[in-house]
């Protein structure tokens, strides 16, 4: 969810809007927030599977110091995704475990 | 930031490196009025604070790296950067400056209990971080642990953001915090347990509930005190310790001090650390507050300007003090005796250091 209207900050600006994919499913993204954020807006809150025992991890310390929110973007595993910004056409998959490494292109 | 602009308005070059899409650290995410030191800032907000420390590096041309992060100091102040220039795509890069100032900041503590890996259990840095900066909402219904000035703000925070608190976990037998701030809360109703922990957090996917109970004295939890409560979000406030892993690992040493945080790199009157031309200022060097962190930062700087021959010495040292004066009023508010100590304790561990290695060499 986002925080459309806040007491001190006022009204969330618009911001144009970009398009992903988290395991297929399209959703949109204000252009240049972070992919974690995005995914929060939308109601997303797991963003990998440990490797053992694939219990679900998601937004912990939000400043790319934890790793808990890691996920697979355009086919590279291990994104910290609270720091990384969307972009147009970007491919995000819950990842499990340590993932795999892909060639998209 | 503070020590770029002090050093930079007295000529010398600066090169900010910081491993963020913005510089100025966790100033954007405090949108609080700062209070409790009258004498410096009160009443301002945290982010005006960041966007007058951004626009006086940007008058006074201080480069700014952003998304570059510091991974290591070696021999001769020389510092490697991994430089992100796209997505996915790095630069290495060598920088050999004539000094270093090391501000590195702090990170959040965990708690550990049953469930605290769960999706929605999170450092209440991080759900700050969400709401004022990302403009998301991590969750809906909340519960706090721990009520030191962290927990009470960001519980407000969220609130203000559109969460419900369903309340404030604090193991102390009082609230840890400033009076002002955790009235804002108890003035809406949202209860603050004071001698209690948590035990467990519940749910599958994302957690569900808390179990909290009271605490004896000695910490142990008294059985038949449990309660439940329904939440989507645990935000965990239980204190920062200072990053030191450059600091570190170019060598600088350390003391522990628990009023600090941890441990933290030990420094002179000049903020300089036992590695000659490596400067540290802010939480990375014990863990206190925006405030003391600027002025941390006009030593380190104004040291720094004097060491090159930018700044006379005269004019250094009255700069010196002048932000030695404003610490020291700084660190009469809270915990401000234990804290002063502390910072004694760096200074005196820092000298005696010195001197030992002076007769070994």
């Amino acid at each position: 969810m986002r925080v459309e209207s806040h007491p001190v900050l006022g009204k969330l600006e618009e911001a144009p809007m970009v398009t992903i994919t988290v395991d297929g499913k399209e959703l949109k993204a204000r252009k240049g927030e972070m992919i974690l954020a995005a995914l929060l807006a939308n109601g997303i809150i797991v963003n990998r599977y440990t490797r053992k025992r694939h219990e679900p991890r998601g937004l912990f310390c939000g400043i790319g110091q934890c790793t808990d929110c890691m996920m697979t973007v355009n086919g590279i595993p291990n994104v910290r995704t609270c720091i990384t910004p969307v972009e147009d056409g970007m491919k995000i998959e819950v990842q499990d475990g340590l993932g795999v490494w892909r060639d998209e292109n | 930031m503070s020590a770029a602009i002090e050093a930079a308005s007295a000529g010398v070059k600066v090169l900010v490196i910081d491993a963020n899409e913005k510089a100025g650290g966790q100033l954007f995410k405090q949108i609080h009025k700062f209070f409790g030191s009258s004498m410096h800032r009160a009443g301002v907000r945290g982010i005006d604070i960041g966007r007058e420390l951004l626009e006086k590096c940007e008058e006074l041309g201080v480069e700014i790296w952003l998304d570059s992060l510091a991974i290591g100091i070696y021999d001769n102040l020389r510092v490697a950067v991994d430089r992100k220039t796209g997505f996915n795509e790095h630069k290495m890069i060598l920088v050999e400056p004539k000094k270093i100032v090391i501000a590195t900041g702090a990170s959040e503590n965990a708690v550990r209990f049953p469930g605290w890996t769960l999706p929605g259990v999170m450092g209440a840095g991080a759900a700050q971080t969400m709401i004022n900066f990302h403009r998301v909402l991590p969750g809906k219904k909340v519960l706090t642990i721990g009520s030191g000035n962290v927990g009470l703000i960001v519980s407000y925070q969220l609130m203000q953001a559109g969460a419900e608190i369903e309340g404030i976990v604090e193991a102390l037998p009082k609230i840890n915090g400033y009076a002002v701030h955790a009235s804002k809360l108890t003035r809406e109703g949202i209860p603050i347990y004071t001698g209690y922990t948590v035990l467990e957090a519940h749910g599958k996917e994302r957690v569900s509930e808390a179990v909290i109970a009271k605490v004896n004295p000695d910490w142990s939890t008294i059985p038949g005190t449990e309660k439940t409560i329904e939440v989507d979000t645990i935000a965990i406030a239980a204190g920062l310790k200072p990053l030191t892993g450059l600091a570190h690992m170019a060598g600088c040493q350390l003391t522990f001090d628990r009023f600090l945080g941890g441990w933290a790199p030990i420094h002179n009157e000049h903020m300089e650390t036992t590695v000659p031309g490596i400067y540290i200022a802010g939480d990375s060097t014990g863990v206190e507050e925006a405030n003391t962190a600027i002025e941390e930062g006009k030593l380190a700087g104004t040291a720094i300007a004097a060491s090159l021959g930018y700044l006379d010495e005269k004019e250094a040292d009255a700069l010196q003090e002048a932000a030695w004066e404003r610490l020291k009023g700084l660190r009469e508010g809270a915990h401000g005796a234990e804290r002063t100590q502390a910072k004694e304790h760096q200074l005196h561990a820092y000298a005696e250091y010195m001197e030992r290695r002076g007769e070994v060499g």
